[in-house]
């Protein structure tokens, strides 16, 4: 069995410094205290689970720097860097490509004039990688991936601005398995996912509102915000075991949990082979 | 664009745009393709390569079509969030003449076909569309036009390259019924009534569109004794524009003052006693009096196709040849000049009907867009071969001697006495 490698940022300067997506409100900031204590909650989590958490060093100014999945996107050693549709965030790009170029990855980028906002929006599912476009990621920046890496892709379009990463309202099990919020998708969107992922676990809209699809997946156990009981039951009938855990403060910036970490050694639902 | 009679599709606003990756499993293209239906638009797609295995991209070019500038634009805006985007992302590529009379080197060579360049981002119809020229481009007044190489002058802003235009060949036209049965565009062996019928409703068309019909015709003409069915077009107000040369008007002058076609007596079919001599001396006399104008306005010459040419207002272009008797004063002798009053004439001709003469078939084919439909009658199956061969393929032909075609095509519009 492989060992999880996550990587994740100590919120030591995250704030809601900014509006970028709709749940972002600059008179609802987050209360510093409480969301170290949700970090570090999801991070003993994960440790508890085996997985060995690797440490970015958070950066005075980059208050998003904590939501990592957004780096890049991971297939084997190779980085490719994101290129940010706003340039608040596009500001993170040298700590993250540092990062990786001194942990042994080869940092790649995507070509001038296309967004791709990493495993945000690009999430494998056996040996597919789906692909969400339109709301941050536009289809040009995954099909230079597609070519890169030589993998399907399937540019899913995204239309409801709540929901505006693919990781926001679909989230990958196992190979063939996934968590889904079909609202959050265009009417193409929804049957390339059904036609390609043969179990999908709807999710309410309620639990879709409470980033239920955020969720971390770490061999059967999946971690997920709370509130959101009734998927937690349906993967437990799945044969997950569900662990959920607070992270209403940084629901506030538009991210949950799969926001908070960037798996590295490929997600339990990628086959990369 | 100046001439466009029966304008060819793609008819409004058109972009060619390019779509690859998994198009096909992600139903991106299928999208891209209701978005531009949904919108009021169509597509032709040019091109589609589809993986073969999973991880295989797939690659389509598409050519979308719409009714305005706006409509485009917008169908353009929304598919290109798909993913489609522009094929031509350049403007075209030009160059000044360096002297007169010559294209600069790499001059881009054009085709009769319905073409358009890029100038600052926009489409811009090439106007005179004329095979084996060059295009003039006026970035100022963002237009362009097609212009022979004698024409050029220097500092001329000539198109080189392939960059940045774009050309529509036949095949993607939407045709007009006309013609479309003619599986093969000459046969002896065809039935003649059905594509003279097809003529003549060709031809009311164009008159109904507004548009011009040009006859090119040769001396058989008068020869076979179909003068009076040409009068008979030319009266019905089916005939814009001639084209001919010195023997033509030559022998349709000598039958009008003597009777007779080169000697021969038109109504007993014998030679006339001195009869050879009669072309020259009906030459000489219209040379003595200056034109075939002056020869009708005088009261001298009363009947036939100059006539009722002069009579009508039907202007005519009479280009010369090195074989020629006289010639007329009417007749242009520096062929550069008669290639240039031919193309002043041939704006906005719709129909062209080319009877018994190779030369000035060949001539005038040159100088038409392929969209304008020619009928090519001649007894020798060579010369619509040869129209054909160089790249007037919109030409329909008839393997008949000209007379009985004429009477036909007469009675099939109604002109028959």
């Amino acid at each position: 069995m492989r060992q999880p490698r996550i990587l994740m940022c100590p919120p030591n300067y995250y704030g809601i410094e900014y509006e970028i997506n709709p749940w972002m409100s600059r008179s609802r900031g987050s209360v510093a205290s409480e969301a170290r204590q949700q970090w570090q909650a999801l991070h003993d989590i994960l440790v508890s689970l085996g997985v060995t958490v690797e440490l970015l060093p958070p950066q005075p100014g980059l208050p998003d720097l904590v939501f990592t999945a957004n780096a890049g996107l991971v297939f084997r050693q190779r980085f490719f860097s994101s290129r940010f549709r706003h340039d608040v965030r596009a500001r993170e790009s040298p700590h993250f490509e540092a990062w990786f170029a001194a942990h042994g990855f080869t940092v790649e980028h995507l070509p001038e004039g296309v967004y791709f906002e990493g495993a945000g929006d690009a999430l494998f599912c056996g040996p597919t990688l789906f692909a969400g476009y339109r709301i941050r990621s536009d289809v040009r920046g995954h099909q230079h991936i597609a070519q890169a890496i030589g993998k399907q892709v399937l540019p899913v379009e995204l239309v409801n601005p709540r929901f505006y990463h693919l990781d926001t309202c679909f989230c990958p099990l196992a190979p063939g398995e996934a968590i889904w919020f079909p609202e959050a998708f265009d009417a193409y969107g929804r049957k390339v996912l059904q036609a390609h992922i043969p179990r999908l676990l709807t999710v309410s809209e309620a639990e879709a509102h409470r980033f239920g699809c955020n969720a971390v997946v770490v061999g059967r156990t999946v971690i997920h915000n709370t509130g959101c009981e009734r998927m937690a039951e349906e993967l437990q009938r799945w044969g997950y075991r569900s662990i959920a855990t607070p992270l209403d403060e940084f629901l506030k910036a538009g991210g949950s949990a799969k926001c908070l970490t960037l798996r590295l050694d490929g997600e339990e639902a990628a086959v990369w082979d | 664009m100046s001439h466009a009679p029966i304008a060819p599709a793609p008819t409004g606003f058109v972009e060619e745009v390019e779509l690859q990756g998994h198009i096909i499993d992600s139903l991106l293209l299928p999208k891209v393709l209701d978005e531009i239906l949904t919108r009021g638009g169509s597509y032709v797609l040019k091109d589609i390569r589809i993986g073969q295995r999973q991880q295989d991209p797939s690659y389509a070019r598409i050519q979308v079509q719409a009714a305005s500038e706006r409509a485009l634009a917008e169908i353009l805006n929304v598919i290109h969030d798909h993913g489609a985007t522009p094929v031509a992302t350049h403007d075209c590529r030009v160059v000044e003449a360096d002297m007169d009379g010559a294209f600069p080197e790499g001059f881009y060579s054009t085709t009769n076909y319905r073409t358009q360049v890029r100038l600052n981002g926009e489409w811009i119809d090439v106007e005179d569309q004329e095979m084996d020229c060059g295009i003039l481009v006026d970035p100022e007044a963002r237009t362009a036009r097609c212009v022979p190489m004698a024409e050029v002058r220097q500092g001329d802003r000539i198109v080189v390259g392939r960059q940045g235009l774009r050309v529509f060949p036949a095949e993607s036209a939407h045709r007009q019924n006309l013609f479309e049965f003619m599986a093969s565009p000459v046969s002896s062996e065809k039935p003649k009534g059905v594509t003279v019928r097809e003529i003549a409703a060709a031809m009311r068309r164009c008159r109904a569109a507004g548009d011009k019909i040009l006859a090119v015709l040769g001396p058989a003409v008068v020869h076979t004794g179909a003068v009076e069915h040409v009068c008979r077009l030319i009266r019905g107000g089916f005939l814009d524009v001639l084209f001919a040369g010195n023997a033509l008007a030559s022998h349709d002058i000598e039958q009008a003052l003597y009777g007779t076609s080169l000697g021969v007596c038109l109504d007993r079919g014998l030679p006339a006693e001195e009869g050879h001599e009669h072309h020259l001396r009906a030459i000489n006399t219209i040379r003595r009096l200056g034109s075939i104008r002056a020869a009708v306005e005088r009261g001298l010459l009363r009947s036939g196709i100059m006539y009722e040419c002069i009579r009508r207002g039907i202007p005519f272009v009479l280009a010369g040849s090195i074989r020629d008797d006289g010639p007329l004063p009417d007749v242009i002798t520096d062929i550069l000049e008669a290639q240039r009053a031919m193309r002043r004439h041939v704006r906005g001709v719709g129909f062209a009907l080319m009877v018994a003469t190779m030369l000035h078939s060949i001539a005038t084919g040159n100088l038409l867009p392929a969209w304008v439909r020619v009928a090519c009658v001649d007894i020798n199956p060579a010369t619509v071969t040869k129209l054909v061969d160089r790249g007037s393929i919109q030409t329909v032909g008839i393997v008949t001697d000209a007379e009985p075609f004429l009477r036909v095509l007469v009675a099939e519009l109604g002109l028959s006495s």
